[in-house]
């Protein structure tokens, strides 16, 4: 009995991690590139959820279906964001920039409730409905799949950054800006794609989350500060990190909070993120 | 010079008519969850308030409570009452803030608020150090009248009632239905205010009644997660989860229990998140046999007409029915115009005596209540509360039994038997 409580509270925990790290991916591949701290990025998970609230809805397609067409939507957002707003602020002060993420933050929250009220959705049934069972433990369904999804969507990302020029180039302009401009790489183009494949991960996890998880405007607040967490904790602008950041996270969290006290759950987390951050300043996997 | 003087002929003229507007209207400021993770609720309390002052301003009658349909207050020449809302956005400093700028800005006689307990207890704390009656219709933290205030009136029973009430619950069970005594109480609760006010209410009820407590969780809202949560609960093996969340959490924390398979013989809900219409709305079948203490429910409409009445008329402005949070939200506010009304006047202290004079009876309320009648401490001795069951997607009244409409199900049934 208990074995299998831990058990099973252990693996939830690397699930949940999971999707942590897919909406954490996204905001370190954008600082990592830029510098910027994008506040608004729990707003692209938010987008990516109603996205697929509403093609369920309106028209009863299912948010694993519709997934591609969040990502590329989200694609969409992100180069929007980048070309109307951050474009703007590249080499503004820090404070500039900060106030420039935080403000849309506000601003795409209050859009969301605008138009789509505060209320509550869930997509009532999808194709992932159902459990996984087995050795006496049990999983919903969505939740493996999310996890799942996280996992490919990760490794696509670091395949991206790793085996092509596109994403070398991505890489280059984030080891040096002016370098890789010299190397006739347009920052601009780069930028921008870091801000499109960051929001996609977003809609992707939006997506995937949307099958089990309640969706509302201010969604995207509950999963931001844990996104943070872990982008310092993997190492700013580590893709890497942040994913096996995502699950330790997850573990800790989950784990510490059955062991302990649920109240403490995220002083664990924070706490070992201070521990990291205080002998690790570049985190696990940032380069110092 | 003719163009100075002309220039104050203007001011006077506009402070003139400022004066005027001044008698006609009656500030109220109402400051609920506006925006945040409870927003849904909040916008629910306001509409119902809305509507109550509306009635009150109207002429339509039809209602049949003493001041719908006087076209504004009798006591005050037929002045309207205006509901200035504000948003504390779930957070207590807002809160206080927003209860600052409505005194200091907008000088109203009167407020209202604020569904949290935790906002509650700061918002009124403005209010009582500016000399401002603060009426609360929906807080059920029993510190929240033990402070001694002078300017705090709280029309809505407080938690202590309604553990009472879940315990009686249970013994008229075991008396009247045969039920077999449940013995293990697990205790869930979001650990602000109103869920640890409550909680410790629960243990010590529990304990004078011969329960055991088994587990006692409490967690912090605006998680992502409750699973930590729920494995404890689950390891505990309790018999009755007595859990108080909002909206947020009870959402999260019934998908929890039924992805990892935790199912107690039953679950007595503390309010809150599981009376809000969303919770039903998204939790579909999944919500059914929860069981919630509440102070109103819309098939009491079969024996007291006035709550269907009052029903349809949110149904035809909003599209939705009242529930326990929104129909005491409009309790509260023709409590306030009550009062008011029989000061003759906008002045704090002759709506305080107002107030304190209070004696509404239960016939003038959509509330199944005695009354409201305070004591000294701003508590209305008059409320009741009632225990509902959601059957078939609504919430029926299953006790007192002979206020119920429905018979209670006992045990739960298992998730993949519904």
């Amino acid at each position: 009995m208990t074995v299998e409580l831990l058990l099973q509270t252990l693996l939830s925990g690397i699930l949940f991690g999971l999707v942590y790290a897919l909406v954490a991916i996204g905001l370190t591949l954008i600082f990592g590139v830029m510098d910027i701290v994008n506040f608004a990025h729990g707003e692209f998970l938010m987008f990516g959820m109603y996205a697929a609230f509403w093609a369920f809805a309106l028209w009863g397609l299912d948010p694993i279906v519709t997934l591609p067409l969040t990502t590329l939507l989200l694609f969409a957002v992100g180069v929007a964001v980048y070309r109307l707003v951050i474009r703007r602020i590249t080499d503004a002060p820090m404070l500039s920039q900060i106030f420039a993420t935080f403000g849309l933050m506000i601003f795409f929250r209050g859009l969301a409730q605008y138009l789509w009220k505060p209320d509550f959705r869930s997509v009532d049934h999808t194709i992932v409905a159902g459990k996984v069972a087995f050795a006496g433990l049990q999983f919903g369904l969505p939740q493996v799949v999310a996890a799942g999804g996280a996992v490919l969507t990760t490794a696509a990302v670091w395949a991206f950054l790793r085996f092509t020029r596109l994403g070398a180039a991505l890489e280059a302009t984030a080891a040096d800006k002016e370098a890789a401009a010299l190397m006739g790489i347009d920052a601009q183009k780069m930028f921008a794609l870091a801000w499109g494949i960051g929001a996609a991960c977003a809609g992707v996890a939006g997506a995937l989350l949307a099958t089990y998880y309640p969706i509302f405007p201010e969604v995207g607040s509950t999963f931001i500060l844990v996104a943070f967490v872990l982008v310092a904790l993997g190492g700013f602008g580590s893709v890497v990190g942040a994913f096996w950041a995502g699950i330790l996270v997850g573990i800790v969290e989950v784990m510490g909070g059955f062991l302990w006290d649920p109240a403490y759950k995220m002083v664990l987390v924070l706490s070992l993120y201070l521990i990291v951050v205080w002998f690790r300043p570049q985190g696990l996997m940032g380069k110092a | 010079m003719t163009r100075s003087v002309r220039a104050l002929a203007a001011i006077a003229a506009l402070a003139l008519s400022l004066g005027a507007s001044a008698q006609e209207e009656i500030r109220i400021g109402v400051i609920y969850p506006l925006t945040g993770a409870a927003a849904s609720t909040g916008i629910e309390l306001k509409n119902a308030a809305q509507l109550a002052a509306d009635l009150i301003n109207g002429t339509d009658k039809s209602l049949g409570l003493s001041l719908a349909g006087a076209g504004g207050l009798p006591g005050l020449k037929g002045a309207k009452i205006k509901l200035i809302f504000a948003d504390h956005q779930g957070n207590p400093q807002v809160g206080a803030t927003e209860a600052e700028r409505l005194i200091a800005e907008h000088k109203v006689a009167a407020l209202q608020g604020a569904y949290f307990s935790t906002v509650t207890t700061t918002a009124s704390q403005v209010a009582e150090r500016n000399g401002v009656p603060f009426l609360n219709a929906d807080s059920s933290s029993p510190a929240l009248t033990q402070r001694g205030f002078k300017w705090f009136f709280r029309t809505t029973p407080h938690d202590e009632l309604f553990v009472q009430n879940a315990f009686e619950f249970l013994r008229d069970l075991q008396k009247k239905k045969g039920i077999a005594q449940p013995r293990r109480i697990a205790i869930f609760a979001e650990n602000t205010e109103f869920g640890t006010g409550a909680a410790k209410l629960q243990e010590r009820y529990a304990k004078e009644n011969g329960y055991e407590i088994v587990e006692k969780v409490l967690y912090p809202p605006k998680g992502t997660q409750l699973t930590s949560e729920v494995q404890k609960l689950k390891a505990s093996r309790p018999d009755i989860v007595m859990q108080s969340s909002y909206l947020g959490d009870a959402i999260l924390s019934m998908k929890t229990y039924k992805d990892l398979g935790f199912l107690p013989t039953a679950l007595l809900a503390n309010d809150a998140g599981f009376n809000d219409s969303e919770f039903l709305k998204t939790m579909g079948k999944d919500g059914n046999f929860v069981i919630s203490r509440e102070v109103w429910a819309l098939d009491l409409g079969v024996k007291k007409p006035v709550i269907a009445k009052a029903n349809a008329l949110l149904q035809a402005r909003h599209g939705v029915n009242f529930n326990g949070n929104s129909a005491r939200a409009f309790t509260g506010v023709f409590a306030l115009a009550d009062a008011i009304n029989r000061a003759g006047s906008t002045k704090p202290e002759a709506i305080q005596k107002a107030l304190q004079a209070t004696n509404i009876p239960g016939a003038d309320l959509i509330m199944p209540w005695g009354g409201i009648q305070f004591d000294a401490t701003g508590q209305n001795t008059k409320g009741a509360g009632i225990i509902v069951q959601v059957q078939d997607g609504k919430y029926a009244t299953v006790w007192p039994f002979d206020l119920a409409s429905r018979d209670v199900i006992w045990p739960m049934p298992s998730w993949d038997k519904r």
